[in-house]
């Protein structure tokens, strides 16, 4: 049996201090009033709900994506810690993207080759040479965490596509809030609230001088996207328009929108939509989503783009590895966060590694997302390792490895009350041309089912409140 | 405002009153069947709907049933009340933010328990009580938005579309049934088969008791045209529906520093045509030219405000 660091318990069974009020409190509340509370969260998110719901039809509705009660709880010293990880990780990777779109200095370097960034296929050749305003690629990125051990903390993944997930976080708040308003009374924890208005000062740090007071918008699919309900919430949360494609047009390569009092110019543009439909002129011709001439004009240096077109090649699985590297390369540090051992299936000796490990590895393909395309070997029948094995030999290049990590557990209420489940953290990072922000926590997902370590929704996980405790030792602050 | 977001809450707003025009009209129909020919009054309701030529491409007879299934849930019918409330819904879904709780709230709920109705709801017996609930659905939109919304553009773009649906609505029923309200050889005045389909008029639009405070008489053609076409106090009447239309489109234009173009022009012509009208006159021009022509602005008109507020 392995053992796993439990966020409450450790590794010893003893309550940790930042779990202390959450211990007594379990303790002291039976188990049908904490069921009470449970109903009444799925209430309250079912109201929210609907609202989510409603944007599917038919037999596809979308499911409430199931909320546990107790909050998972970081420690101040604890924050700062992957507060400075991710700052210096996120620095990096905006830096090795400028690299990748500039002088490819990482290249010159012997780090990777041209060939490696030219075919990838998050490359995007129309942003060579173009550096967006700030210099910043990737303003929202969500870097996925999970913990191993009391100051074990590895990145499992980097999201540099316009990561999603963010109002949950901040609705799981909110219910919190309402629930338990006399643990938030106890326990000193660091607000989240504020992170639409830290995204739309990242956003317009980064708008072009026009003279103007800039516009910013959100750009979504619109209301059939599944994440429809995030892109509307954010727009109102920040008070700014919500668009699609049809109502931006680009006039001498300079973004407008089209209001009751005629075109008005656009500065910035958060988009949701990914790169292949921003801009039919250049790259695909079928899509209706984004805007005519759009990358002309961002070219021209008239609007912003966040994130930037092509900084996908920034969290790709097989660039995910170089990490580390690039942290030492451009900023001369010691990365603070650690990576997850990853073998490249495209390396013959990492191959055949690989394929003799199966059974301790967990294989992703390295194009894949949402936990779909992956062999967790561990839990894996031997027949599905061998089906595996096949496809890895036959398209090697496509896949990477990593030793299955020892995910923390977090005490999750479930039918027989309270019972450890897995989970991992993805803070939200904003970069702007004025420095990088991090509302203290981010979105916790757990893995609902007994032994599971896959916290992807789509796979039955759920989320949690994560809090970030306020330091009040020693008469400090 | 984004040019979108006021053409989806127009448009809302235009379709929750359409519903709503369309449930007092089946209504009328079905309580006037009895006393006055069961096909005219009918078809008459299908005309005045706009969808009489449709209907005859589907069903050969115009009979009580289908003409009643055929305005609620009609097949390929884009204006039945069930297609109305599915493209409210549409349109609200799509400027979501821009609505309150409450309106979001009235629109989804009707819709939501649209989806449940069975075959049986439009059946003679239980129809009346279907087309309560669809007037209780836009009732509770109309009163969602006059007590919850800002003063602000959607609030003046969600009134302009209910109030030029329903100038268009009154035009067309009166249009329908212009022929009852002339002076008819055959018949007596005074006869009570005038007095049916005189009150049939008012039926559709909700307006036998409006009439009575109003005259105080017995009902006479000239005040019937007249109280759906010039009185200011009759909340459905065209006077009514411009003096707000006007209203709402001045209050837009401010927003936007007093630019105004073709469509306040056709709403303030039309405004004080109804204004300063007298009915005498219009009987004495041809009332049916008369209504065909506001049925015509009224398409004008939604075309300029288009053009000039939704592209």
């Amino acid at each position: 049996m392995r053992q796993f660091f439990d966020d409450m318990h450790g590794t010893d069974g003893e309550v940790r201090a930042a779990y202390a009020e959450i211990a007594t409190w379990l303790a002291q509340t039976p188990p049908h009033a904490l069921n009470a509370k449970r109903e009444e969260a799925e209430r309250l998110f079912r109201r929210i709900g609907i609202t989510f719901a409603v944007y599917t039809e038919g037999g596809d509705t979308e499911r409430l994506i199931p909320f546990d009660i107790i909050p998972r709880v970081l420690d101040a010293d604890e924050w700062a810690f992957l507060e400075r990880g991710l700052k210096q990780r996120v620095t990096a990777l905006n830096l090795f993207l400028a690299d990748v779109y500039g002088a490819r200095e990482i290249v010159r370097a012997g780090k990777l080759t041209n060939e490696h960034i030219d075919t990838h296929p998050a490359y995007c050749a129309q942003m060579q040479g173009v550096t967006p305003p700030g210099g910043v690629y990737t303003h929202i990125s969500g870097i996925d965490l999970v913990r191993t051990g009391a100051n074990e903390f590895y990145v499992l993944e980097d999201n540099c596509r316009t990561p999603s997930g963010v109002s949950y976080m901040l609705e799981n708040r909110s219910v919190m809030m309402r629930l338990f308003p006399e643990l938030f009374a106890r326990i000193s924890v660091e607000p989240v609230a504020r992170y639409p208005q830290d995204l739309l000062k990242t956003l317009r740090s980064v708008a072009p001088s026009s003279g103007e007071d800039p516009c910013v918008v959100v750009l979504t699919p619109g209301q059939f996207n599944s994440a429809y309900y995030e892109h509307s919430f954010l727009a109102d949360e920040m008070g700014v328009e919500l668009v699609e494609g049809i109502d931006l047009v680009v006039r001498d390569k300079k973004v407008f929108m089209r209001t009751t009092g005629g075109l008005k110019r656009v500065h910035v543009i958060y988009r949701r939509i990914d790169d292949d439909f921003l801009d039919p002129m250049v790259f695909r011709s079928d899509s209706t989503l984004g805007a005519f001439g759009l990358m002309e004009a961002y070219r021209a240096g008239n609007v912003a783009l966040a994130n930037a077109p092509g900084a996908g090649i920034a969290d790709d699985k097989a660039i995910y590895m170089h990490v580390p590297e690039m942290i030492r390369f451009y900023l001369g540090e010691e990365p603070i966060l650690n990576n997850v051992p990853t073998w490249d299936c495209a390396n013959e000796g990492a191959l055949a590694y690989v394929l003799d490990h199966l059974e301790e590895l967990v294989v992703k393909e390295t194009r894949g997302s949402g936990g779909y395309g992956m062999l967790v070997g561990p839990h894996a029948t031997k027949t599905m390792r061998d089906d595996f094995a096949k496809k890895l030999r036959l398209n090697p290049t496509g896949y990477v490895a990593q030793p299955t990590l020892a995910l923390s557990t977090c005490p999750t209420f479930v039918a027989d009350g309270t019972a450890p489940r897995h989970v991992d953290l993805r803070p939200f990072v904003l970069s702007g041309a004025d420095g990088i922000r991090i509302v203290p926590g981010g979105l916790t997902r757990v893995a609902l089912t007994d032994g599971s370590l896959v916290v992807n929704s789509s796979q039955g996980g759920g989320t949690k409140d994560t809090w970030v405790l306020h330091t009040r030792q020693n008469g400090g602050k | 405002m984004l040019a979108r977001a006021a053409e989806s809450l127009f448009w809302l707003a235009r379709y929750m009153e359409r519903m709503d025009n369309l449930a007092r009209l089946i209504e009328a129909a079905q309580s006037m069947a009895g006393v006055l020919s069961e096909t005219e009054e009918w078809r008459s309701a299908l005309a005045a709907a706009g969808v009489d030529e449709l209907y005859d491409t589907v069903y050969d007879a115009v009979t009580p049933d289908s003409a009643a299934r055929f305005l609620c849930t009609g097949p390929d019918n884009s204006s039945a009340i069930i297609a109305c409330l599915d493209l409210a819904r549409i349109n609200a879904r799509a400027m979501r933010g821009a609505l309150t709780r409450d309106m979001w709230e009235a629109v989804n709920q009707g819709w939501l328990e649209s989806r449940h109705l069975t075959e049986r709801a439009f059946s003679a017996e239980t129809l009346p009580d279907t087309l309560d609930w669809v007037r209780t659905i836009s009732t509770r939109f109309s009163g969602a938005y006059e007590t919850t919304m800002l003063r602000n553009e959607n609030y003046w773009f969600i009134r302009l579309g209910t109030f030029l649906e329903r100038a268009d609505n009154t035009a067309r029923i009166l249009d329908v049934k212009y022929h009852l309200l002339l002076p008819q050889e055959s018949s007596g005045v005074g006869g009570m088969l005038d007095y049916y389909q005189w009150t049939s008029v008012l039926r559709a639009v909700s307006a036998v008791r409006a009439y009575q405070w109003v005259y105080r008489e017995e009902v006479k053609p000239w005040n019937v045209a007249e109280l759906l076409m010039l009185r200011p106090e009759m909340p459905r009447s065209l006077r009514a529906c411009y003096d707000a239309i006007t209203e709402c489109l001045e209050k837009i234009a401010a927003i936007h520093g007093g630019r105004r173009g073709e469509c306040h022009r056709i709403a303030g012509a039309q405004a004080s045509q109804l204004r300063y009208g007298r009915i005498g006159d219009i009987f004495q021009s041809g009332l049916h030219e008369h209504l065909t022509e506001q049925i015509e602005r009224a398409a004008e008109l939604g075309d300029q405000i288009a053009a000039h507020y939704m592209r």
